[in-house]
């Protein structure tokens, strides 16, 4: 793929940052040159092969239906936002 | 290791460590020297050990925590500004293991923000030095970890390895470094990379240490559903008879610094001289294992890190006027640059129009690798190859550009992306006095035995 400004800054936007006009040049560059790299993997012939996402060699490991304890409370978890009102986070405007 | 007693009073111990963590303040080891709460915890040690209790096997035993791992004592940031001020309510599990066996935690140390990087330059609170270079870096991402077992302030810390990041500052700074099996250790209360890649272990001085640790920690977690059925403590443990030691021909070339070439050779003539087969590799899949691991990894990093959004946590940005301004704006402001390339090409394997040619390709390579280490393990007992293609390199010399810093991690990769266990262990110096080490590779739930043959090998790692 062609990487210029502009894909950069699609892929900012995927990526829910605000990018300045120098990250995204500086950025763009270091993008090439990494994406350059990975399409070496072209190379390898995986016709046939069967894609591997996890390598933890077990399935459906079942658990009583029950909650394992939580150790944060709803007000611990609160105590972290810096924006807490009437218990609740808030946030600017939405629209 | 050191544990306290009535004479040796874990205050004592944890006082020394707090003076030492000090001492060595401009390496830049910790982000955070837990005093007050390291003090209060030895006191008590003390008071139980002087009331004749069993404390535990790390009774006063002071360690260090990778600034990732979730505990209440001190900010966790992951060396990351988008975390300023978040003080955890929960525990890693890890921890909760360590500290029921009486271990206390003196201080956080520094990592490349996320654990993006190879270098600990990638940290918002600046690098850690190398132990015995200060001009050169720690290695990473557990640089701060590795630095701080390497100086001798604490007896051991934690780490996390995602690609190496356990292993090679520990061969940078000489000391053990375990990347564990895939699900061996909680990865409960760790704040996640790359989660299918993620592995708990431990920087240590010694391979008895490194086996107590895991030992202690080892096992499943019903907070961490891929955590593994306890391999480690069961009775009869898969011990090998180890006798053939396979080496891969393909590292054995230009990419791979000279030194570390020859510490390789001289290790193989030294195995060979107690009477163990060395076997020769082919491992052709293993040169895609980087560019594999570039693709999977930040795949999974761009999903993890998207919970980062200045809400409920953390870091929040100012400059915002609505909600998805808070989003960009806190985003923009709170990641490195390395954390951003990370999510963007992660973003970018897995858009639509590229997934089949990055992602799922990057998917069936790994097939490949993971079926290379099982062919390997049926002609050999244990693999033994370089940690990184180079020791330390120069503070600044990699930083600005990614992909010679990704370059660091040839050799690591790949164990992750099978699952399968290494360990760090030093094997000598450069003749400019850094430190080399090399690793060995066993097959998935062979980590005692690794621990066990490099215990065998102890007196002569270092050669």
């Amino acid at each position: 793929m062609e990487i210029n400004s502009e894909n950069i800054r699609h892929l900012a936007e995927l990526s829910d940052f605000a990018l300045s006009e120098k990250e995204i040049e500086s950025l763009g560059g270091d993008l090439k040159n990494i994406i350059k790299y990975i399409s070496e993997l072209d190379e390898l012939d995986t016709d046939g092969v069967e894609p591997t996402y996890q390598v933890f060699e077990m399935e459906n490991v079942w658990r009583p239906d029950e909650i394992v304890s939580q150790d944060a409370t709803r007000e611990d978890l609160l105590k972290l936002t810096q924006n807490e009102k009437d218990n609740q986070i808030k946030v600017p405007r939405v629209l | 290791m050191k544990t306290a007693n009535k004479t040796v009073t874990a205050t004592m111990l944890v006082k020394d460590a707090l003076q030492k963590a000090k001492h060595f303040a401009e390496y830049n080891i910790f982000t955070f020297l837990n005093e007050e709460g390291a003090l209060k915890k030895a006191a008590e040690i003390d008071a139980r050990i002087a009331r004749g209790e069993e404390v535990g096997k790390l009774a006063g035993v002071p360690y260090a925590l990778k600034d990732n791992f979730l505990s209440p004592e001190g900010q966790t940031t992951a060396s990351a500004h988008i975390l300023e001020g978040y003080v955890s309510p929960v525990t890693a599990t890890v921890v909760e293991k360590l500290e029921s066996e009486g271990a206390i935690m003196i201080g956080r140390t520094n990592l490349d923000a996320f654990a993006h990087g190879s270098s600990t330059e990638n940290s918002y609170f600046g690098p850690t030095h190398n132990a015995h270079d200060f001009e050169r870096v720690a290695g990473g991402s557990s640089g701060g970890s590795a630095v701080a077992v390497a100086l001798d302030i604490v007896e051991f810390a934690t780490g996390t390895d995602t690609g190496g990041s356990i292993r090679q500052p520990a061969s940078f700074n000489g000391v053990y470094g375990l990347k564990p099996t895939y699900g061996a250790n909680s990865r409960y209360g760790v704040v996640a990379m790359a989660s299918s890649l993620d592995c708990i272990g431990f920087s240590t001085k010694t391979p008895d240490d490194m086996d107590l640790l895991m030992s202690i920690t080892a096992g499943q977690d019903p907070k961490d559903m891929t955590t593994l059925p306890d391999f480690y403590n069961i009775a009869a443990p898969p011990t090998r008879t180890v006798t053939r030691i396979g080496v891969i021909k393909d590292f054995d070339n230009d990419a791979v610094d000279a030194e570390i070439r020859e510490a390789l050779s001289r290790k193989c003539e030294l195995l060979k001289s107690k009477g163990y087969e060395i076997v020769e590799l082919d491992m052709p899949a293993l040169k895609y294992a980087l560019a594999a691991y570039y693709i999977i990894q930040p795949a999974e990093v761009a999903s993890n890190l998207s919970r980062y959004d200045g809400v409920r946590y953390g870091f929040r940005s100012e400059r915002a006027q609505d909600l998805e301004g808070l989003y960009n704006n806190t985003r923009g402001e709170g990641f490195m640059p390395e954390n951003k390339r990370r999510i963007m090409i992660g973003n970018f394997v897995l858009s639509s129009g590229f997934y089949d040619a990055y992602f799922l390709k990057a998917a069936k390579a790994r097939t490949l690798i993971v079926q290379e280490y099982a062919e390997a393990f049926q002609k050999c007992d244990f693999i033994l190859t370089p940690v990184s293609p180079n020791p330390a390199f120069k503070l600044g010399e990699k930083v600005n550009d990614p992909v010679a810093m990704y370059l660091e991690d040839l050799m690591s990769v790949s164990l992750n992306l099978a699952g399968v266990p290494g360990l760090a262990v030093p094997a000598g110096k450069t003749r400019d006095g850094r430190s080399l080490g090399l690793q060995l590779v066993g097959p998935r739930r062979s980590d005692k035995s690794l621990i066990e043959f490099a215990k065998e090998l102890q007196d002569e790692n270092d050669l």
